[in-house]
This record gives structure tokens, C-alpha cells and sequence, in this order.
């Protein structure tokens, strides 16, 4: 096949833009990669460093030595718990508004309505409400109010999801011999699998980069990086290295689930459920 | 094989009553074709017997229990769905299976039977595809495997050919039919096309707004209709309605022409509508008769269909269609005497009742 001339210099043009774009989005990833591999002449040589000769793992090591890498731990432990309730629960409040219009046609406007207030305008009497119920500085207490957070946009979205399920499906299902509770697990859930991934995608992230609520709720048991990477921006100094690697460490789990998730981020599960 | 009864059904929607009052009884092994205009009431009727709306008043029994407040599980139907419902993320082997599974049938007897519902229809190549790798026909297949492969004790259907183009829907209809043979379960079948009536049904029941205009055999709905209503539905092309005056033994039109009376019409007068399916009318050869009309009528357009024309008259204001032999070689805007026989035409009242229906 030959290329059009013109079209053949559009198409450059075009690769060429699409080239600049991706530098300038994915050259500070770089430089904070690069950062958290470098030893701390390099990080403050000028002219800058733009490749280190030597690979080295000091600032990730000082991390685990000092305890601090276990602050990502929490985190995966906090968003993935968090994220798992909030998928279990929002996904079966959303199937009842969906199919049993429950609480009538604006209970879920009001739902989603909760996601509207600025977190930071509840963050003095949640803390009051943590200390009462001695939930301050536990998982217990940030699980349930990344979960709470997230339930509306979780509800929100899957409403969306499983309204786009044909009901013939269901119904089908239910002649086939089914009962509700079973129509919801071995139909809806399938059919809804991609829009699940989504959202989870989402709803890990938020609580994965919750800052505030973590900041004010946790003293040193259940630290989430987020408040660790804090630590190092000092009143004399920052320390660069150590705010690389741990942001490095931070980075590499969500690049994964995005990673390993993404092919359910397209919708079009649902082809070929009904005519078409 | 089952027995299905139903007395006295009405169905709210709110206050939209959908269903006024039906009485059924379908047989064991009859295959039961509810047909009518869209908004008649016959899909929700055949949902009702499904489980899947409640009724609101009234039975609903399957050889003398009553069903009512059984869930849809429980009633051991099987139901066909206009748009297919296959599980699109199942194979299709597991499409068929999902009953069986649902009901914890042991593993050699889901093979068993999945294998000969897919010998039976002619897929068993296609078991280990997914339902997007099917044509329309195929998928259609398939939802009836599923259905078939059950032993379910009512088979109902919902349009299960109006996605499919007219080829493959006439193919589809023959197969649905001889499957019934083969397996002579009670069937219940819905549709809006009165050809598919016509061909499948033992029995069709004809809605009307939400009650039965006319229930019986195909024939006798389409020969001794009860309603005007019944007359129109059924037939293609339509049957003609002409305004007519009845009085002393002669039926006078419009435009002043008279034809003989019918014999049903014995004893009855006045203002009536008289209604001629086109292929009882013929070009006229001779006189009229005591039994044969004639009628002189203007050529207005004329349709050739291979098999027949189809030739469109105007007689006074009043446009008539007339299925003539294929080789009517007459042009619009021509005379021609046309003969009608009396015997197998109808007479309606103005409240649209047939003249001598029983």
C-alpha cells in the first residue's frame, strides 16, 4: 500500500506532536525515577544529571530499613479493603435502585449528592466522632471512611452499569430457574464486569491518594505514604532521594492494577446480549 | 404435557388495566397462538402465566394447581424471548445448559440433553462458539435449545421471529412447527403477524384492548369472524369494508348499486357494513345470481405479485381490492364487472358484531 504524499506528511505531523505531548507529560515521571536511583552528588550536580552511570538501591534500602516503606503497605491495605466493600455494598444498593426503584426516582441524586460536600468542611467532627469511638490511628476507622466515601460514587456509577443490562437477561434467568440472589451473581455481575473493574479502578485510587482525612485520623500505627512522603519536605531541608523512592513505591502498585485492569476499562461487554 | 386454565385475570398497571378479564383454557399438546394489535394485552398475558407479572386479580393454573404467587422458578416453564437473552460472557453449550444447572441437573445428563436439544436444531457445530459469533438465526436457535431442553411443562413464546428478516422467519415458523410435532408440548405463542398465527396455531386467541375479541381453529376465525374487528385482522390483504343499507332481501351500496343478501342476513335492515375478502371477488362473466353480485367498479392500480394481482377498484367513494388471476392484463381507469359471492361475504352491525355470528 502507498501512502498519499500529503497524507503521508500529515500523518508525521501528527506523529511528531504526538511524540512532544507524551515527553512533556511523561518526562517528569522520568525525573522522579531517575531521582530515586541516584546518588545524592548526582541529585544536586549541575548541570543536572540526565542519566546516572550507576544504578543504585540506597534510597530504596534506607526506606525498608527504617520502617517507612511500610507505610505503602497500609495504604494497599486500606484502599484494597476499602475498595472491596464499597464495590460489595455500592454494587448491591445500586442493583436495588436500579430494578426495585428503591427510595424513588431521586434517592440516588441525593446519593450522590453526599460526594459533593468538601471533605475538609467534615474533618473536624469526624475526627471528634474517630476519638469518641476510639477509631483514631486503626485501619478499622480509615476503611470505613474510605468505604463511606466511596459508596456514592460506586452506587452512582453501577446504577449506570446495570441499568444497561437488558432485563430479558434476568428475566430469562428467572424462568430458567433462578432466584433473585442468584439472577444478581451469575447474570447481572457478569454482565456488569467491566463496568466493576472500572469503578474499582476509581475507587482505589481515591483512597490510595486520600491525604487529609489520613494526615488528621493517623498518628504512626496505620501512616499511609501519602503522609510519610510529608515527612521528608523539612523546615531546613528536603530530602529529595528519599521523597523519590517513596513516591516511586507509591507509584508502582497503582501501575500495576491500571496495568492489569485497563482492557476492562473499555466498555462493550454487553455485545452480542441482545440483536446486534 | 400440561394443561393450562385461567379465569377471570385482570392486570393494573396502576390504574391502566392492561388485562379486562380473561377466560382461557388450552388443552394439553396445543400449540396456542395469542395474536393482536400492539397494546392488546398479549405479551403482558403471556408474562402473567410466566411469573413475571403479578396478576392482580383472577387464576392463573397449571393442570389444576394454581400458580398465582408461585415465583417464576417454580412454575417449570420455558419461554423464548423476542431478543434471544443469551448469556453474551456463556458458550453456547452453557447458553443451553443454564437451566439444567440452574435446576443442579448431574453433569452427564446437562450433555445428554444439551446434545440432543443441539442435534434437534441443527447447532451442534456451533456448541462451543460464543452468542456474538452467531447470526440472528442461529442465536434464535440456540434460545430455543434452551427452552426445549428443559422439561419444562408450558412452552411459551414471545415474538421470537420479529428480529429476523422475512427469509428466515418463514424457515423459522415451519421449524417451530414440526419441533411442536416432535415434541408436543403444550405451547403458548405470541405475536403481532397474523400469517404466523394463521400457519402455526391449533388455536388462536385474538386480543383485543386488553380482552378476547374471538378465540378457535384459524379457519373458523378467519371464515365465521365474529367482529368486524376478527374480519380485518386476519387475512392479507384485508378484507374490504363497504357501507351498505340493508332492507326487504337486498343490500344497497353508496353509490346506489344493489347486490343479494346474504342468508344470515334473514330478518335484519338498516345501516350495516359489508365486508368481502378479496379473493371472493372475480371478474364477472355473467348475470347476476340469487348467490352471485355483480358490481361495477373503476380500475385504480394495479399489483402484480407473480402469484396473483392484486387490483385495486374505487366502487362509488369507496376503495375495494380484489386478488384477481397473475395474467389480468387491465389498466387503471378502466371499467370492469366484478362478481361477488354472497354466500361467503359478511355483514356487520354499526357496533361492528357479525350478522348470524353464534
Amino acid at each position: 500500500m502507498r501512502l498519499h504524499p500529503e497524507r503521508g506528511l500529515g500523518l508525521s505531523l501528527r506523529l511528531v506532536l504526538a511524540l512532544a505531548v507524551l515527553v512533556f507529560f511523561l518526562f517528569p515521571i522520568y525525573w522522579l525515577a531517575i531521582i530515586a536511583f541516584k546518588t545524592p552528588e548526582e541529585i544536586f550536580a549541575y548541570p543536572p544529571v540526565w542519566v546516572p552511570e550507576n544504578i543504585q538501591f540506597a534510597n530504596f534500602l534506607v526506606l525498608f530499613k527504617d520502617g517507612d516503606a511500610e507505610t505503602v503497605f497500609n495504604s494497599l491495605f486500606i484502599a484494597g479493603v476499602s475498595t472491596v466493600f464499597a464495590m460489595l455494598l455500592g454494587t448491591m444498593c445500586a442493583y436495588s435502585i436500579a430494578r426495585y426503584r428503591t427510595g424513588g426516582n431521586l434517592f440516588s441524586d441525593w446519593i450522590i449528592s453526599n460526594r459533593m460536600i468538601p471533605p475538609i468542611v467534615i474533618v473536624f467532627p469526624v475526627f471528634l466522632l474517630f476519638v469518641t469511638l476510639g477509631l483514631v490511628d486503626t485501619y478499622t476507622g480509615l476503611i470505613l471512611l474510605y468505604t463511606a466515601f466511596n459508596l456514592p460514587y460506586v452506587i452512582w456509577m453501577m446504577k449506570g452499569y446495570v441499568q444497561d443490562v437488558p432485563l430479558e437477561l434476568e428475566e430469562a434467568a428467572l424462568v430458567d430457574g433462578l432466584n433473585r440472589w442468584q439472577v444478581f451473581v451469575k447474570v447481572v455481575l457478569p454482565m456488569v464486569r467491566g463496568g466493576l473493574f472500572a469503578t474499582a479502578v476509581f475507587t482505589f485510587v481515591f483512597a490510595w491518594n486520600e491525604f487529609i482525612f489520613a494526615l488528621i485520623l493517623t498518628r504512626n500505627e496505620v501512616t499511609t505514604f501519602p503522609v510519610q512522603v510529608t515527612h521528608y519536605f523539612g523546615g531546613q531541608s528536603n530530602f529529595w532521594a528519599k521523597i523519590a523512592a517513596m513516591s516511586m513505591l507509591g507509584t508502582v502498585p497503582i501501575f500495576i492494577v491500571v496495568a492489569f485492569l485497563q482492557r476492562y476499562l473499555v466498555r462493550g461487554i454487553s455485545l452480542g446480549a441482545v440483536k446486534g | 404435557m400440561s394443561r393450562l386454565d385461567i379465569q377471570g385475570l385482570h392486570k393494573f398497571y396502576g390504574s391502566m388495566e392492561a388485562l379486562k378479564g380473561i377466560d382461557l383454557t388450552v388443552p394439553e399438546g396445543e400449540f396456542c397462538v395469542f395474536v393482536g394489535p400492539s397494546g392488546c394485552g398479549k405479551s403482558t398475558l403471556l408474562r402473567t402465566i410466566a411469573g413475571l407479572e403479578e396478576v392482580t386479580r383472577g387464576t392463573i393454573a397449571i393442570d389444576g394447581e394454581v400458580v398465582n404467587h408461585q415465583r417464576p422458578r417454580d412454575r417449570n416453564i420455558a419461554m423464548v424471548f423476542q431478543n434471544y437473552a443469551l448469556y453474551p460472557y456463556l458458550s453456547v453449550f452453557e447458553n443451553i445448559a443454564f437451566g439444567l444447572r440452574a435446576r443442579k441437573a448431574p453433569e452427564a445428563e446437562v450433555k445428554r440433553r444439551v446434545g440432543e436439544a443441539a442435534e434437534m436444531l441443527g447447532i451442534t457445530a456451533l456448541l462451543g462458539r460464543q452468542p456474538r459469533q452467531l447470526s440472528g438465526g442461529q442465536r434464535q436457535r440456540v434460545a430455543i435449545g434452551r427452552a426445549v431442553v428443559r422439561d419444562a411443562r408450558l412452552f411459551l413464546f414471545d415474538e421470537p421471529l420479529s428480529n429476523l428478516d422475512a427469509q428466515l422467519r418463514d424457515g423459522m415458523r415451519a421449524e417451530i412447527k414440526r419441533l411442536h410435532h416432535e415434541i408436543g408440548k403444550t405451547t403458548i405463542y405470541v405475536t403481532h403477524d397474523q400469517i404466523e398465527a394463521m400457519t402455526l396455531a391449533d388455536r388462536i386467541v385474538l386480543l383485543r384492548d386488553g380482552r378476547i375479541e374471538q378465540q378457535g381453529p384459524p379457519l373458523e376465525l378467519f371464515e365465521q369472524p365474529k367482529t368486524q374487528f376478527v374480519a380485518g385482522f386476519l387475512g392479507s390483504p384485508q378484507m374490504n369494508f363497504l357501507p351498505v343499507t340493508l332492507e326487504g332481501g337486498a343490500i344497497r351500496l353508496a353509490d346506489g348499486q344493489t347486490l343479494p343478501a346474504p342468508p344470515a342476513a334473514t330478518g335484519a335492515s338498516g345501516p350495516m357494513t359489508l365486508g368481502i375478502r378479496p379473493e371472493h371477488l372475480s371478474r364477472s362473466t355473467g348475470e347476476a345470481g340469487p348467490t352471485t353480485g355483480r358490481l361495477d367498479a373503476l380500475i385504480d392500480l394495479v399489483q402484480p405479485t407473480g402469484t396473483r394481482t392484486y387490483t385495486q377498484f374505487r366502487i362509488g367513494d369507496v376503495e375495494v381490492t380484489a386478488e384477481l388471476p397473475a395474467h389480468t392484463v387491465e389498466r387503471p381507469g378502466a371499467r370492469l364487472p366484478l362478481s361477488v359471492d354472497m354466500a361467503r361475504t359478511t355483514l356487520f352491525t354499526a357496533d361492528g358484531r357479525a350478522l348470524g355470528a353464534r
